[in-house]
């Protein structure tokens, strides 16, 4: 999205940088590479000149020597401007400021999380204030229990009002608030409690205090310079957010944001920055068994081999949890014709019908930042907070698109966000929901339109006709229908960036037909879809065939990898297959039901021990590296099944042997990767006790790991330059200790990393019908191969020229049963932070979803496919339509939506 | 000949003048309380663990000799799970006394730590942590910091004020 800019001239110092007009000084400063102290300016928040930090001298002209303190945050950087950050008097002037938000200040940084990355010890450093002269009482204030994700320590608050503009208006919270009055001002909520909102997490990283600090870090606390890091990707949901993830001594101890300009930019959801605690879970298997029997590493892999050798037959079952190179490693050792997707065939046939969707075009599928931009709005079918969280904090921001567009006719700078705000009031630019219950972002939506998952696709079609008349026509529509309709046409026709979100939520292949329709015909449009887990896409790429046909072919022995199958079918299926398969293997992190089936089971690397690559929900293949070194009884699935040398092998094979993947090697350096002959070290050069940590067992320091699989070394020492974006382990520059060093690591402020944000993209919008754009002219003829099934499976509803023609009737009612639909949610729905105790924490009860009339004709409790679960009274789920929550145990394994029946207890 | 006579004779000399060889160790030197000798762990004035597991002291040492892991008891103070310095490594630098924000951390005038094997020469926090408060008598940083921890509630510290009222609408 660069677009033409003017570019202006400010005078430094007395020296001219070009800058950009748009833009205020505070944030050109700080592009071009000066060090100005700020608090309450956050790239993502704008300004609003509350902290009184960037004071600067502004002067007239060349001739003036006298100049003005003006706050840098709150000035354009307009042509001519002269400023002076080196000042005296503007150096004095926030001295003062500091020295005053510090009167009452705790003397509390020895026993404060933050610090030693805390945004306010580096400005009272770099603004020089170094001793208290304030000899009066200090104010103090109570802290409040807020959930088991944040510690809350009130009396080191600066009063910046970072985290409630955060909170209420980038992320739409409600109950979390500024109280009290004059030097009394209270961050927090009315009374203690969890705090609602998804992503109260990023607090710890946007208060730039240690008042919000991570509570699962304190639970084994260590500090960020202590911490080795690696450039990882979240796995707790398709989107990829790239996060930095920190260890010492043999346990994870924390996931930080890792910004990434495309995706997840400054923010993560609470999902993905605290479920990392599953690798530290008591249920890991951390060592290799035969039946019951812990074995040696090589004595497994030998067992392998030889079981493999033995059965001919035998069938690989992958996973959309775990990495392409792991998928690909079973699919090369078992061959591609016995490789199964590991999930059921309605999900992975809509999977690769996105796909294909996706390659054909023309609408392409955007970034989370283009998500952002967006000017209009349709989602079809997914609970998107619940699903992909992220992406529910991009929409927020998207509905101010077009409202923005009044402030940008007031001559309102868009940083200015006090003004916009005023400008904008309530104005929310158009937000449409089709879905089967109520979501977490209908108090941004234009309008919403609940129906059972079939109407909604009708919905989404009557949309895609209204814009254009070679789309089918639903017939009968209700009058709601209609009226929704209607407005998300006229939205759409006046939008300059329209998106359709769906996904594979309702397993209803009609909404993903119906929201490739609407993006067809409207001109300009992107379309997005969200896949159930992190690698959903990058197995599609890797097979076509199910785990129903893994079961049909009846093999007499299996390899799972990285795949708990009694969550993708019901459990009778799943216990009938492992009974007449003779030999089991499965590879695998965390104990589950699939695990005690197997004869042999390989202790395998969560994401923390490996290093791969996953592709995410708009194709975009990113590498993750692994923080742990190397372990002989861990390894990772790759490394398992076959005789790979290090990481890029595998990736060569794959790139070379896969359509469609091989622009995987570009998504980050290889292993062999040096930066003036030095590997990037993943400890910070204040990393300590590296004479001391092992010192209890032995005297003599034992040399560090070698790391085969990536350019990453296993120590503090090595190139202290900044690393490619994809490598960066952690952000730290000379005297910005706190996430805020992330400034020093963009192109331009909030734009992209130096060098390009990471990731490839590996299906670019609408680029070669049906033909993976980065291999088109090599492997067309495979690619053709690969599509051909899913336009057959389509039969009739084959690309109509270039639209689906078959419109789902309208959903019928059933007299003594329901049709039962998944719901999701953000803590319950994912399998492995189960196994993260705060997380869990927060898992809802079972429970069956009903709407109200439904609900009164049973009482508190009612039996559901074998189960007495409370009832819930839902808001939005349609007449004769039912919900269980996905994926929460005990409920997992239950094929939905199916219908069945409801009885009283 | 007349040098070596010479030398002779002022080593003879010697023999009058007053010795300055210690006969160390039945005799001992005076080291001065600020000698950069053996570490010890204080404890403050009330007899609790004055080291808060800060990191600092590992964070500054410059051949890295000191690992910690922090932890907290049930009312939140914090302290060391354990504390371990290898003092087959350490230069006596004193660098960690300097950093430390609570004076827990002292040298003391003893450096008798010979060993025989490098790994008697690593001391855990049992073998670190002293009964008295050292060099500092005086201090005790619970009492200066604002976290609340058992027997301090919020408020009680040195020069703090009572909680704020967050209700009052009083100017
Ligand atoms: S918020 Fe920062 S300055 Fe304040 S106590 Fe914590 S580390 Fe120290
Ligand atoms: S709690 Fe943190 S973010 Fe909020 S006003 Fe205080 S210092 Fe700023
Ligand atoms: S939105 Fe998804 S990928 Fe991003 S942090 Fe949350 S769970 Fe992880
Ligand atoms: S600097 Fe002092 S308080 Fe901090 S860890 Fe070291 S000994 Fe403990
Ligand atoms: S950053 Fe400019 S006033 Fe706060």
């Amino acid at each position: 999205m660069p677009v033409e800019i003017d570019v202006t001239t400010v005078y430094i110092e007395d020296r001219p940088y070009p800058m950009d007009p748009e833009q205020n000084l505070l944030h050109q400063c700080l592009s071009a590479g000066f060090n100005l102290p700020y608090f309450c300016w956050h790239p993502a928040l704008g300004s609003v000149g509350a902290c009184r930090q960037c004071a600067v001298k502004q002067f007239k002209d060349e001739h003036d020597k006298h100049g003005r303190i003006v706050m840098a945050c709150m000035t354009p950087a307009s042509d001519g401007t002269r400023i002076s950050i080196k000042d005296s008097e503007a150096a004095a002037f926030r001295a003062g400021i500091i020295e005053g938000m510090m009167l009452n200040h705790p003397h509390d940084c020895p026993v404060c999380d933050e610090g030693g990355e805390c945004h306010l010890q580096d400005m009272t450093v770099m603004t020089g204030h170094d001793y208290r002269r304030y000899r009066f009482e200090k104010r103090t204030f109570r802290n409040q229990y807020l959930g088991p994700f944040l510690n809350h320590e009130m009396n080191r608050c600066i009063q910046c009002y970072r985290c409630v503009r955060f909170y209420r208006e980038y992320a739409g919270g409600a109950d979390f608030n500024s109280f009290a009055l004059r030097n009394l001002v209270y961050f927090g909520r009315d009374k203690d409690g969890v705090l609602e909102n998804e992503f109260a997490g990023n607090l710890v990283e946007v208060c730039p205090t240690g008042v919000f600090t991570d509570a699962t870090l304190k639970r084994h606390y260590t500090r960020k310079w202590d911490l080795e890091f690696s450039p990882s990707i979240c796995t707790q949901c398709s989107l990829g957010c790239n996060i930095s993830i920190g260890k010492r001594y043999d346990t994870l101890r924390r996931v930080v944001n890792r910004y990434n300009g495309e995706v997840n930019g400054y923010f993560l959801c609470d999902r993905g920055r605290f479920g990392y605690e599953f690798v530290n879970s008591e249920r890991r298997i951390r060592q290799s068994r035969l039946r019951t029997e812990a074995i040696g590493p090589d004595a497994a892999k030998r067992h392998l081999r030889d079981l493999v050798a033995s059965n001919p037959g035998v069938i690989g079952i992958g996973s959309p949890r775990a990495s392409l190179e792991s998928n690909f490693a079973l699919r090369a050792l078992v061959g591609p014709d016995r490789f199964y997707a590991g999930i059921p065939s309605s999900e992975l046939e809509l999977l690769r019908l996105m796909l294909d969707i996706l390659r054909s075009g023309p609408a392409g599928t955007p970034s989370l930042r283009e998500v952002e931009s967006s000017d209009a709005v349709l989602v079809l079918g997914e609970d998107v907070m619940n699903v992909a969280p992220r992406m529910a904090l991009s929409l927020r921001q998207s509905v101010r698109q077009q409202p923005i567009e009044i402030a940008k006719r007031l001559h309102v700078a868009l940083w200015q966000d006090h003004g916009v705000r005023e400008v904008l009031q309530d104005a929310k630019g158009p937000f449409f929901i089709a879905t089967s219950s109520a979501t977490r972002l209908d108090d941004i939506a234009t309008e919403c339109c609940r129906g059972a998952p079939d109407d909604v696709a009708r919905v989404g079609y009557a949309i895609a006709r209204a814009l254009h008349s070679s789309s089918p026509e639903p017939q009968d529509l209700a009058d709601n229908q209609r009226a929704f309709v209607e407005s998300v046409t006229n939205a759409f026709k006046m939008a300059k960036r329209p998106l359709v979100i769906s996904g594979a939520s309702y397993r209803n292949i009609g909404i993903i037909r119906a929201a490739a329709n609407v993006s067809r015909v409207l001109p300009g449009a992107t379309l997005s879809f969200i896949t159930p887990e992190c690698n959903s896409f990058g197995l599609a790429f890797l097979t076509g065939t199910s785990l129903e046909a893994a079961i049909k072919a009846k093999p007499t022995a299996a390899i799972v990898i990285e795949n708990d199958l009694y969550r993708r079918l019901p459990a009778p299926e799943v216990d009938s297959f492992f009974s007449q398969c003779a030999h089991v293997v499965v590879l695998d992190h965390l104990e589950n039901r699939t695990t005690t089936r197997a004869e042999l089971v390989l202790s395998t690397a969560t994401f923390a021990e490996a290093d791969g690559t996953l592709v995410n929900n708009e194709c975009r293949a990113q590498r993750f590296f692994g923080v742990f070194p190397p372990s002989e009884t861990i390894r990772q699935s790759w490394q398992w099944l076959g005789e790979w040398e290090n990481l890029d092998r595998v990736i060569a094979d794959m790139s070379g042997g896969v359509p469609g993947l091989s622009g995987i090697a570009q998504a980050a350096p290889s292993a062999a990767f040096r930066m003036s002959g030095a590997k990037v070290p993943r400890e910070p050069h204040r990393w300590s006790g590296r004479t001391a940590v092992l010192a209890n067992i032995t005297v003599d320091e034992p040399k560090p790991p070698v790391d085969l699989n990536s350019p990453l070394s296993f120590s503090m020492e090595g190139n202290p330059d900044q690393p490619p974006a994809a490598l960066i382990p952690f952000f730290w520059s000379p005297g910005w200790n706190s996430a805020q060093a992330t400034n020093k690591f963009q192109e331009e402020i909030a734009g992209p990393l130096r060098g390009g944000d990471p990731g490839v993209r590996l299906i670019e919008a609408g680029q070669g019908e049906g033909i993976p754009m980065a291999s088109r002219a090599a492997e067309s003829d495979e690619d053709a191969r690969l599509s051909a099934p899913n336009r057959d499976r389509q039969g009739a509803d084959a690309f109509n020229g270039a639209l689906f023609a078959s419109v789902p009737s309208a959903f019928q009612p059933r007299e003594n049963e329901w049709l039962i639909i998944p719901l999701f949610h953000i803590f319950g729905s994912d399998e492995l932070s189960r196994a993260a105790p705060a997380v869990a924490q927060l898992f809802p009860d079972p429970y069956l979803a009903l709407n109200a009339d439904d609900a009164a004709k049973f009482g508190a409790e009612a039996s559901v496919m074998g189960r007495n679960l409370p009832v819930r009274v839902t808001p939005g789920l349609p007449q004769g339509v039912a919900g269980l929550p996905s994926g929460l145990p005990p409920l997992e394994g239950i094929m939905l939506p199916a219908w069945s029946g409801i009885s009283r207890i | 000949m007349f040098s070596i006579l010479q030398t002779m004779w002022n080593v003879f000399l010697h023999m009058f003048h007053r010795r300055v060889t210690v006969q160390y160790p039945e005799e001992k030197p005076y080291l001065a309380p600020r000698y950069r000798g053996r570490i010890i762990l204080s404890r403050d004035p009330d007899g609790g663990e004055r080291c808060v597991a800060c990191y600092l002291c590992a964070a500054v040492c410059p051949v890295d000799c000191i690992a910690l892991q922090a932890t907290e008891d049930s009312s939140g103070r914090r302290y060391p799970e354990f504390f371990r310095i290898n003092f087959s490594r350490c230069i006596f630098c004193g660098f960690c006394e300097d950093a430390c924000p609570t004076y827990a951390i002292q040298l003391t005038p003893d450096f008798e730590m010979g060993e025989y094997h490098r790994p008697n020469l690593v001391y855990e926090k049992e073998d670190l942590l002293i009964n008295g408060p050292g060099k500092y008598p005086g201090y005790n940083f619970w009492r200066v910091c604002g976290v609340q921890i058992g027997g301090k509630d919020k408020g009680e510290s040195e020069r703090e004020a009572a909680p704020a009222d967050v209700h009052t609408l009083l100017p």
